[in-house]
């Protein structure tokens, strides 16, 4: 099973990958957009946004996904950090994974975007990259961690 | 100016420490060259051609003189004694090692300041008027809205990884000192029909391969909106804005691509999910920002007074009465100047200055301007607040330390990037080129003649130099391995902002001078009246200047 970081925590994955040349993806298997927008019955069913796919299609579901991936094929690609904050900003409540390429310094960034879960590419350094969580204690933005910004809390 | 409180201390320090790590992870091998790349850049640090080179941050180019000071010290310890003014207010440190920068970064923060975004592809340093607060042209002091918008642009989660680079200049006077066309997002302070001031709002200018003038997206924006809009702009650009090349990926592709009325729709769509929410300026925060920019102790002087007294000075004195006329600019307050220190000495590559004239400079805003300095997007350093009846006595001391050539304005106080000397991205030398300009031009009285000119130099097409904004812009080229330098014509960042127009075939670096030398000629055969060089261009067009350049030698 492959790990990841959820929760601030090295866990093991309940999902399996996806596999977007399937045409009988599992119950428990991340979909490709296309995959996930063929299926009539959606409830349960987890889904992976690449970059240039928004999440305009999955507003109407939400309540019923219980995971959003968003991958990123390369980690300058920041159309993901949006993603996130759009799904969270219409009240996804489920698991916001990002996954790819990412690097761990992104990971502060993407926490304040929405995202609870972390799989990186190369799971050895999952353990060392739960530190980059802790990178800032203090933030001028509101953002989904922090939904009022500095200038409405400074004491 | 702007003084931190226990907030933004601990987000510059934690960033140090954060920086910190990842450099000592990256020289442990643990990080790839590419992966570390956007978190050096993001820190300030590029990797140049014949060393790094270090992009502190200027917030709108305001200084202390314990900041002054702070900066002679590391220009000093860490490097080789000198330090560059950039065309975005910052300054530049041009041989730092890779292992210190995280200890320069700490001593930075010691004195409140960072190098958080000078480079990458994320928010930039927001520039603005040098004579902010103190011109006498000015509807409201732009730099309290500039700090507004550093906070939220500083580590903003959501725009670390934008398709490029991104720059906001904010313009609070009727004549644009900010180049404000010329940004990505252009900001002018502005009242409505019932005289309420609030903001026009430009997206979509640019310099760079393709130069563009800003759209207006938004004719009157009511203050409190402020950073709610740009957050829906900056989304709208994120989502939307190329990334597969990377020269069509700046905001002013998109602009053009969509329209700037789809655009303007997309912007307002975004807008409507944020408006009104959180981010929304409170009053008191309006308060709060504009409480650091207040006016200082000005002493009461009699405006005829002060006048006579510094015109018999300048009487008695005429190479002072010459700096005066040339160098300083009229204050909003009687009885005080503005003064423009020229970093433009014949000789010294535009820009630069040393460890001992920054700390001159610390001490003389001590001595004179209540502590606070300036930089300027031309380049220069200005003290903004001076008495009438000390200045001379500050020229003598700026005329020893060489910062009192009387060139404010004129064709040798030229904006040129670091070109092919420093920079790994130049296809050419730009330093040379204007030190030969300088030096074949050193006449005051004929430059005085001249008029204002802006020439304006970059060694690529980045256009770290401005050129096409220039009166006289000068790009360097790279043509099978040799340096060449093509020029344009007609250029202005003013509030009329124009984009240069090429003149034809590029010529080699020993040309330069003639070159301009025919130009200026030519100005000087056609002008009417009163023209400055810029105005006649306009009038007669590109032709006779084409002529005179490219006429064959009998």
């Amino acid at each position: 099973m492959r790990k990841l970081i959820k929760a601030s925590h090295v866990v093991e994955d309940s999902w399996q990958p996806m596999d977007a040349d399937t045409a009988n993806p599992g119950r428990q298997q991340i979909l490709s957009l296309d995959q996930w927008l063929r299926l009539a019955d959606k409830s349960g069913r987890a889904v992976m946004l690449e970059p240039g796919q928004a999440p305009a299609p999955l507003f109407d579901h939400l309540e019923r996904i219980p995971l959003i991936a968003i991958n990123f094929p390369e980690f300058t690609d920041g159309r993901g950090f949006s993603y996130g904050r759009e799904l969270r900003e219409r009240g996804f409540a489920g698991e916001l994974r990002a996954c790819g390429h990412f690097i761990r310094d992104q990971m502060s960034y993407l926490a304040r975007c929405g995202f609870d879960a972390f799989q990186l590419a190369d799971e050895s350094l999952l353990a060392e990259a739960l530190a980059s969580l802790q990178d800032f204690s203090e933030h001028y933005q509101a953002a989904i961690d922090q939904p009022l910004p500095l200038f409405r809390r400074r004491g | 100016m702007y003084v931190y409180d226990q907030y933004d201390q601990t987000i510059v320090d934690q960033r140090v420490e954060q920086y910190r790590d990842q450099t000592r992870r990256y020289l442990a091998g643990k990080v790839p060259e590419a992966e570390f790349r956007p978190l050096r850049l993001q820190n300030g640090l590029y990797i140049q051609r014949l060393a790094p080179m270090l992009r502190i941050a200027v917030p709108y180019g305001m200084l202390s003189s314990r900041q002054l000071r702070k900066l002679a010290v590391i220009s000093r310890e860490f490097d080789k004694g000198y330090a560059h003014i950039s065309t975005r207010q910052n300054v530049q440190l041009n041989w730092p090692r890779i292992e210190e920068v995280p200890d320069i970064l700490a001593e930075l923060a010691s004195v409140q300041m960072h190098a958080i975004q000078t480079s990458g592809n994320c928010i930039r340093n927001t520039t603005t008027d040098q004579y902010a607060g103190v011109a006498t042209d000015e509807l409201e002091d732009p730099r309290p809205w500039c700090e507004i918008i550093r906070q939220w642009s500083t580590l903003h989660p959501e725009f670390a990884f934008l398709p490029r680079k991104f720059k906001i200049a904010v313009c609070g006077s009727s004549q644009d000192r900010a180049a404000i066309h010329a940004h990505d997002i252009g900001i002018e302070l502005l009242a409505n029909a019932s005289g309420e001031v609030g903001f026009r709002i430009l997206a979509g200018g640019g310099l760079g391969r393709t130069p563009v003038i800003g759209s207006i997206v938004c004719d009157w924006l009511e203050k409190k909106h402020l950073l709610t809009y740009l957050e829906a702009i900056l989304r709208v650009y994120n989502l939307n804005g190329r990334r597969d090349n990377k020269y069509k990926a700046r905001i002013k592709i998109l602009v053009k691509a969509m329209g700037v009325d789809a655009f303007r729709e997309a912007v307002e769509q975004e807008w409507a999910l944020v408006k009104d929410g959180p981010t929304t300026l409170t009053e008191a925060e309006m308060m709060r920002a504009k409480s650091f920019f207040t006016e200082p102790a000005y002493v009461a002087f009699d405006d005829a007074t002060a006048r006579a007294g510094l015109a018999e000075k300048c009487g008695a004195d005429p190479i002072f009465g010459n700096w005066v006329k040339r160098n300083t600019v009229d204050h909003r307050v009687s009885g005080y100047r503005i003064v423009n220190l020229s970093l433009k000495a014949t000789g010294f590559a535009p820009g630069d200055i040393t460890d001992t004239q920054l700390e001159l400079v610390a001490d003389l805003a001590d001595q004179y301007s209540f502590g606070e300095c300036r930089t300027t997007h031309q380049q220069n350093m200005v003290l903004a607040d001076v008495q009438m009846e000390q200045l001379y006595p500050l020229w003598q001391q700026l005329q020893k330390a060489g910062l009192a050539t009387p060139n404010h304005g004129y064709l040798t106080d030229m904006i040129c990037c670091p070109g092919g000397d420093y920079c790994s991205l130049a296809n050419a030398k730009s330093i040379p080129v204007a030190e030969a300009i300088q030096a074949r031009f050193d006449d005051l009285d004929y430059l005085y003649d001249l008029g204002p000119i802006e020439l304006n130099i970059s060694g690529c097409m980045n256009a770290c130099g401005h050129h096409h904004i220039g009166h006289i812009g000068i790009l360097g080229v790279d043509k099978k391995g040799e340096e060449f330098y093509q020029v344009c014509l007609g250029g202005s960042q003013a509030k009329d902002a124009s984009i240069g127009k090429i003149l034809g075939p590029s010529f080699s670096q020993d040309d330069m001078p003639s070159v301009i030398d025919k130009l200026l000629s030519t100005y000087l055969d056609l002008r009417e009246g009163e023209e400055i060089f810029l105005e006649t261009y306009r009038r007669v067009g590109i032709e006779p200047f084409k002529e005179r350049v490219y006429e064959k030698a009998d």
